[in-house]
């Protein structure tokens, strides 16, 4: 397939990347891995006058330690993240739900802060980064801000991101020491998650101190199961108590309806992937 | 200058032996060239304009913008070519009395499906074409569209006004008429009395073959004859329709197919795209390529399967079937295409599968609705037959309350009888069912799996085992031509080949066969060499061009091996009988006296011989062959063989149901295949592998839904989920050996097998699980959701889930039109094919 034409621009440099965005006006579209864009342009969905390519940009790679928060670069590939010692080790629910984005393929392309702006709910980052509390670093011609995770996600392919803005970094909080999981449920491997869910676990002697769980595919937006999350605090971590903590797990959320199941069935998906993951992270 | 070296003499012999293929070198490194990668001079480039409607009346076309467009060089609508485009061609009609509508390439004043091309534009680049595509302004009127295949049976709303009906044919075979077998209505009748009588209906939901690479044309006008490159299964058959539909000479087109990359049976057509490159070649005097985007093949190119099938089966109380009432919706879609029409009667005569039913009846309406049309489909008539066969044979075993095996094992024909003269009216061959399935039982460790499966069922597991059963048979390499004829297809059932020796000794065999991806030139290299007592390598395989290979009905229905091979075979043999009076002549001694092994005749009792390519080299320089014989050693062969091949085997599928979810998790597949003769172990190996996923995949992953409107909702492979490596296990495929009596290698097809025997064993598992939740049925694909549904259909858990009874049914002869099998609940999505039954 062919795209309708458009002017590619590859700047070096953050601000010459926000100097063409600001020179293109509203007909301009950033790409980054290209993964979702790609098929975008080729079946003609969208046709942008100028797309923006931020992969020639060498500040916006790579992961770095930030004193209490780990930082990942908007450009940095899944597959880097996927190895990557800090986040492995302050971030484990993302390390999780990258081994099962996609494809290898994919995940060689394709980048974190890509696969975040583009806020598909159905994604696998957004639930993660929500149930962690992640800061979406947010540069734009009047100088940088800080978004929080809560604010980010405005809709089904909507972030706070205005345009001119481009996302440069996320900040993580470090969660050393935490158990983690990211239960995602498919029917083909390369498949977008049904329902997927995220967990993060602190647990002590046997017992759930915190709990964080981020779902996906539930709603408009990746979504927190704050419910989830109280009434996992203080229990033992038994599939018993699970269970019923995690029985909450759908309340609040609007589930799509597709040929993959209606939103009854994903609702009650949520709950069982929400056991599941739990556990999993608590180690269980 | 003996080119016969000794590498092969007195080896192996080639046939059996585990061959890597030859052409993989070319075809893995990409060093091959595919279609579209031809350039040509001054070539242009098309891309269509398709309908976006379903079924639209066309009120006006407006190329004006489009054909102002930089370097278009034109723009061509159905009102410029109504005149010379003709009407695609049906080769097989269901019936005599069978209608249908014209079939134009490009829509001239209606479009009856979504897709349907309704202008060409031409320019020279694909991507200015495809930017003037966009600007080629059409308005349509919308026409109430007929979707669903129930309500295009109900014939309230006509997917061609002007035809007056939707039914397209209505086919009967009944074992009464044809005298091999009695009365379907008596055993029914006595089954209801004092039997068993079990009523079903299934459901072949539609497919799309998705083959790896998209349909690409690239046709030369510029010399004396026409060169159409086109990826295709069918060159010759594409030639002579490029002569009798647009009416050029048969002799001014040269048709080649290069490496095609596959095709399950969806490159077996003669396209509106091929029809309408060769148009825009012709006036431009300028090559001109098409190549579909992946978006427009799943769209347009032609579907599969997309049947109901009701199922009445009779039997005694023991379970002894006694008759096989079968009664099918066949959605044609819009149009009928190269066989169409006759793809369900291919299962007409395989219902009744491996067992003794002393009655059947088939009947099939063709239906058609405003979809794109469905055609040939890996297995195409035959998995859907034995789908159902293999399907209500566990209902029986359920119902008396024994094994699905031992079910199998009162009604099938025992290996003593064969051959067999069928309730269908075919005769098997060979086969050993007891063999096989006593080899795969072994392998699968059945007994234990049974065990494990009563043990997760007593501790109410949450995780549910479920063992699924097919025991298939199917026909291979449509055949004789005669009785092709008989049945209504213009074309016939032969095959052809030609062997040449070249002077040096090589040897070339070209065959009339069109592999695109079944390795024809390794498979064919074994023979010949054997044959002629040659090296493997010295053998070259040329195929798929028009001028190379002159003569051939080309690849589909397992037939290449079984057919082509022996048309291979015969030409061989041939060249030998030339060699053997030459070598007499030149070795001055009685053909009598001459042995020929290992390449080489020799004269008993002498040290004389003289070697093959000896020969060759002698009839080159002719200057010894006497004057009463040709100086050649070529031979061509046609074979037409006396009738199909059976291939059959066991294939037994374990799984698990994780309850609380509804998802499978395949645990064990084992593969008992009897295909014969098996001419090189790792293609038949492949063949399996590959065949067993896409059966698979129509069990548990693909189906092509629309939506309301008749927009095909899974456009795209976010959608229409076709699986990779990693959504299966690994397959134990194991083999028994029966040669087939209808030909001289005694080999029969294994092309389509693994796509026929899987679906079924996969769903029997899944409802083999299920039977303790009172489930016996779910439909196609089986996917997590409707499985879900179908477990908690009677507790209230599932959400809409329907329940599924059936099992004490009403009649269907109280005209009965409840669909109830799983995942035909309310929750279904629009344009999911459940229409009249809710």
């Amino acid at each position: 397939m062919i795209p309708a034409q458009f002017e590619y621009v590859a700047p070096t440099t953050l601000e010459d990347a926000l100097q063409a965005l600001a020179d293109a006006g509203d007909d301009a579209k950033i790409i980054a891995g290209g993964q979702s864009l790609l098929p975008v342009l080729r079946m003609r969905l969208n046709a942008p006058d100028v797309v923006i390519d931020l992969g020639r940009i060498e500040s916006l790679r790579g992961v770095r330690d930030d004193g209490d928060a780990i930082v990942v670069g908007a450009m940095t590939r899944h597959a880097d993240v996927l190895t990557d010692p800090l986040v492995r080790e302050n971030a484990f629910v993302i390390t999780k739900a990258v081994e099962v984005l996609a494809d290898p393929q994919v995940r060689h392309r394709g980048t974190f802060g890509g696969a975040l702006a583009h806020a598909d709910p159905a994604g696998d980052l957004g639930a993660p980064a929500l149930a962690l509390d992640a800061e979406f670093v947010v540069a734009g011609p009047r100088g940088t801000r800080t978004v929080a995770a809560e604010d980010f996600f405005v809709d089904l392919f909507t972030t706070a991101l205005e345009e001119n803005e481009i996302l440069t970094e996320v900040r993580i909080p470090k969660r050393a020491g935490w158990g983690a999981h990211y239960e995602k449920f498919v029917r083909v491997a390369h498949q977008w998650p049904i329902v997927a869910v995220a967990a993060a676990v602190k647990v002590d002697g046997g017992t759930i101190r915190e709990a964080r769980v981020g779902l996906t595919n539930m709603g408009s937006t990746p979504l927190r199961a704050r419910a989830v999350e109280q009434a996992l605090v203080g229990q033992p971590a038994t599939d018993e108590a699970v269970r019923a903590a995690a029985a909450s797990a759908a309340e609040g959320t609007d589930p799509p309806s597709d040929l993959n199941g209606d939103a009854d069935y994903r609702r009650h998906l949520a709950t069982v992937l929400t056991r599941r993951a739990v556990l999993a992270a608590a180690g269980a | 200058m003996t080119v016969t070296d000794e590498a092969t003499a007195g080896a192996a012999p080639e046939i059996g032996k585990e061959r890597r293929r030859k052409e993989d070198q070319r075809l893995i490194t990409g060093r091959t060239r595919w279609t579209d990668n031809m350039v040509l001079p001054g070539m242009l480039h098309l891309a269509m304009v398709r309908s976006p409607y379903a079924h639209a009346r066309i009120t006006s076309i407006d190329t004006a913008e489009a054909k102002a467009m930089p370097n278009v060089v034109t723009v061509l609508t159905g009102a410029d070519l109504a005149d010379e485009q003709g009407s695609l061609p049906n080769a097989w009609m269901a019936t005599p009395e069978q209608v249908a509508p014209p079939h134009p390439s490009v829509a001239v004043d209606t479009v009856a499906f979504a897709g349907e091309v309704v202008a060409v534009v031409v320019a020279r680049s694909a991507a200015e074409a495809r930017d003037a595509a966009d600007l080629v302004d059409v308005d349509y009127e919308e026409l109430p569209a007929v979707l669903d295949l129930k309500r295009a049976d109900a014939g309230d709303v006509l997917a061609h006004p002007d035809l007056g009906t939707n039914l397209s044919a209505h086919y009967v075979y009944d074992s009464v008429d044809d005298s091999t077998g009695g009365s379907v209505e008596e055993a029914i009748a006595e089954a209801r009395e004092s039997g068993i009588l079990l009523e079903r209906e299934y459901r072949q939901q539609r497919l799309i073959p998705a083959f790896m690479e998209p349909r690409s044309i690239c046709v030369d006008p510029t010399g004396e004859q026409l060169v159409v490159h086109t990826s295709t299964q069918v060159p010759h058959f594409v030639r002579v329709f490029i002569a009798l539909v647009l009416g050029i000479p048969e002799s001014k087109v040269r048709v080649i197919a290069p490496d095609v990359g596959g095709g399950f049976g969806g490159k077996l057509q003669f396209t509106p795209e091929e029809v309408l490159t060769v148009i825009a070649a012709r006036h431009t005097g300028k090559p001109c390529k098409y190549t579909e985007t992946r978006s427009e093949s799943l769209m347009a190119a032609h579907h599969g399967r997309d049947q109901w099938q009701k199922l009445t089966l009779a039997a005694g109380k023991d379970g002894t079937v006694t008759g096989l009432k079968v009664e099918l919706l066949a959605n044609m879609g819009a149009y009928l295409g190269l066989v169409t029409s006759y793809i369900p009667m291919l299962g007409a005569r395989m219902y009744n599968g491996i067992y003794k039913f002393p009655a059947y009846r088939f009947e099939c309406r063709n239906l058609f609705t405003n979809t794109t049309w469905t055609d040939a489909y890996r297995g195409a008539g035959r998995p859907e037959a034995t789908f159902a066969i293999e399907r209500i044979m566990d209902e029986l075993a359920a119902e008396v309350g024994v094994d699905p095996l031992e079910i199998r094992k009162r009604n099938w024909i025992t290996h003593e009888e064969f051959p067999f003269d069928t309730v269908a009216g075919l005769t098997y061959d060979s086969g050993n069912y007891e063999a096989a399935t006593d080899k795969a039982t072994a392998l699968f460790g059945y007994e234990e799996l049974r065990a494990e499966q009563q043990r997760r069922r007593d501790a109410k597991d949450p995780v549910q085992l479920g063992i699924g059963v097919s025991t298939f048979t199917e026909m291979c390499g449509l055949a004789p031509s005669r009785w092709l004829g008989e049945q209504g297809y213009v074309g016939g059932g032969w095959e052809h080949a030609v062997v040449r020796m070249l002077p040096t000794g090589k040897v070339e065999v070209l065959i009339g066969t069109s592999p695109h991806g079944q390795g024809h030139e390794t498979a064919f290299s074994q023979i010949v060499a054997d044959r002629l007592g040659v090296p493997f390598e010295d053998v070259e395989v040329l195929h798929g061009d028009t001028q190379v290979s002159a003569r051939g009905l080309d690849t589909y229905g397992s037939r290449s091996l079984s057919v082509g091979g022996m048309a291979v075979l015969a030409a061989a043999d041939k060249v030998v009988d030339k060699a053997k009076t030459l070598a007499a002549h030149l070795m001055e001694a009685s053909t009598e006296d001459l042995q020929f092994e290992a390449g080489r005749f020799t004269v008993r009792g002498t040290e004389k011989g003289m070697g093959l390519g000896e020969i060759a080299f002698e009839v080159f320089h002719g200057h010894n062959v006497p004057e009463h014989l040709e100086s050649t050693l070529d031979a061509d062969a046609t074979h037409d063989p006396d009738d199909f091949s059976y291939p059959h085997g066991t294939h037994l599928c374990a799984l698990e149901v994780d309850t609380e979810t509804g998802g499978i998790k395949l645990r064990k597949y084992v593969s008992v295949d009897d295909v014969g003769t098996i001419v090189n172990p790792l293609i038949v190996s492949g063949q399996l592998h590959g065949g067993i996923v896409q059966g698979l995949a129509q069990a548990l992953w693909e189906e092509a839904v629309h939506d309301e409107s008749g927009t095909l909702v899974s456009a795209s492979f976010v959608d229409y989920l076709v699986p990779t490596a990693a959504d299966t296990i690994s397959f134990e495929n194991e083999h028994t050996v029966t040669p087939a009596t209808t030909n001289q290698l005694g080999v029969k097809g294994v092309g389509e097998a693994g796509t026929i025997a899987s679906t079924p064993a996969v769903v029997n598992a899944v409802v083999d699980a299920l039977r303790p939740f009172g489930v016996n049925d779910v439909r196609m694909p089986c996917t997590p959701e409707r499985v879900y549904k179908a477990i908690h259909a009677r507790d209230g858990a599932g959400t809409g889930g329907a329940p599924t009874v059936g099992a004490a049914g009403p009649h269907f002869d109280q005209s009965d039109t409840a669909d109830r099998s799983a995942g035909a609940d309310s929750t279904d999505r629009p344009g999911d094919d459940n229409g009249s039954s809710l």
